[in-house]
């Protein structure tokens, strides 16, 4: 069973052919066979959310899924979000709010709450806290991320008087 | 069907991967074969009838989680979703996956205990049965599958109007599994209980149903000292397990507390709907 299998995907736009064995995790072959790193590898057991990607809309967990499972579909990655050098108003929300530090957990939460502003673009805070609750920051305590999706969401953040 | 008639014992359906997947990154599981149902048409839907609503094996608990025909007609289920995981996991996950799965600790299993659920299977050689969900689970992750069979669909019986639901739950975190979980049911008549249903997660091996617990609720009026008798009878019956998390004692006191808040939650309910 262990015959490698194409597998075509669309990744941030653009098509793809990866040849990989069934048994490969999505987040495996984003990173090594299509050579996008963003997307990190935490616990690789579902816990930790660092590998979130958005697959057809919706935000799963990239190192819970064989690539063979996402054959035709539609993947968008951190490296989707920024127009070359540009920040996209997420991420120009998030910097502007000192969202994140180390930058490990960013690219798990970053598409997170992109499937969530797409869901609903005006989210309130519970809503924010609810969406991120399947990811693991160790850094900031997860309130200047909170802030960060406010502000990408047009409203008020709570602590930005603080800073 | 064909491959899992083939390959039987040493092959895994994968429905969604929130739990099996996790089990083979562990090496807690290691079949030899991968059936993926996902590349299965047919396994993904959401329908009503008369009595029941039949739900597809492979249908993503998110999509129930957004339906309205769930949230009309199984409110239970409905209830539940919420407390899965997170929404990136629910966004896979799937109904009849999480139901196979047969964790104790797992809240789609209790919901079809309550609600005295039927579960469809099908196999080549047995072709289609129906199980009741109160057979269906047997003990940690194993159910009455038979090893060439598949679960297909889930049927729950329409609430009746006027039945009110409510899910409480004691975790560590947002989103872990419970340490105890209790999910009611409660249908009121002329301001008395009709129809009280009491089933406990994360206190045995499989979803705990409590007839006594039920039976000091039929007829008598929603108090709270019915709901405390009731919590204080599934307390006493159970013995759960000392772990890490919590003494067995301590989750017999959550059993306690979460059945009463359960079934006061679910009564109010049912009154307001009256």
């Amino acid at each position: 069973m262990s015959d490698k299998m194409d597998v075509q995907l669309r990744v941030n736009g653009a098509p793809y052919t990866a040849n990989v064995e069934p048994r490969k995790t999505l987040a495996d072959v984003l990173r090594d066979d299509l050579g996008l790193t963003g997307t990190h590898i935490g616990c690789e057991h579902g816990v930790c959310g660092a590998c979130t990607v958005v697959m057809d809309g919706e935000a799963v967990r990239s190192c819970l899924m064989f690539a063979v499972q996402a054959r035709g579909s539609e993947i968008t990655t951190i490296e989707g979000l920024a127009n070359g050098d540009e920040l996209n108003p997420l991420q120009q929300a998030m910097w502007e709010s000192h969202g994140f530090q180390c930058g490990f957990c960013t690219p798990g939460f970053l598409m997170q709450i992109t499937a969530l502003l797409a869901e609903n673009p005006s989210p309130g805070e519970a809503e924010i806290r609810e969406a991120l609750s399947g990811n693991i920051c160790r850094c900031t305590g997860y309130q200047s991320i909170v802030d960060g999706v406010l502000r990408a969401a047009g409203q008020p953040p709570t602590l930005s008087s603080a800073h | 069907m064909t491959l899992l008639a083939e390959y039987g014992d040493d092959a895994k359906l994968l429905a969604g991967g929130q739990s099996l997947v996790p089990m083979l990154a562990l090496r807690l599981a290691y079949p030899s074969a991968l059936i993926d149902l996902s590349a299965v048409d047919g396994l993904d839907y959401i329908r009503r009838d008369n009595a029941h609503v039949a739900i597809g094996a492979m249908t993503r608990e998110r999509a129930a989680e957004r339906s309205d025909v769930v949230r009309e007609s199984v409110p239970l289920l409905a209830e539940a979703m919420p407390l899965i995981g997170h929404i990136a996991i629910r966004n896979r996950g799937t109904i009849g996956g999480s139901a196979a799965h047969s964790d104790p600790s797992a809240e789609i299993p209790a919901v079809a205990v309550a609600l005295d659920a039927e579960m469809v299977a099908r196999s080549i050689a047995r072709g289609q049965r129906t199980i009741s969900a109160a057979d269906f689970f047997q003990g940690f992750f194993t159910t009455s599958l038979e090893a060439d069979e598949a679960l297909v669909e889930l049927r729950f019986p329409v609430a009746q109007p006027g039945t009110g639901v409510a899910f409480e739950e004691a975790t560590r975190r947002h989103g872990d599994f419970a340490m105890v979980g209790a999910a009611a049911a409660v249908r009121t008549e002329g301001g008395r209980i009709a129809d009280g249903r009491v089933v406990l997660i994360g206190v045995s091996d499989t979803p705990v149903r409590h007839a006594e617990a039920e039976a000091v609720l039929a007829g008598a009026e929603p108090t709270t000292e019915a709901f405390e008798a009731s919590g204080a009878l599934a307390a006493d019956s159970v013995t759960p397990p000392s772990d890490l998390h919590g003494t067995s004692a301590y989750r017999k006191q959550l059993v306690r507390v979460l059945v009463r808040r359960a079934l006061a939650k679910a009564a109010h309910r049912s009154l307001e709907a009256r």
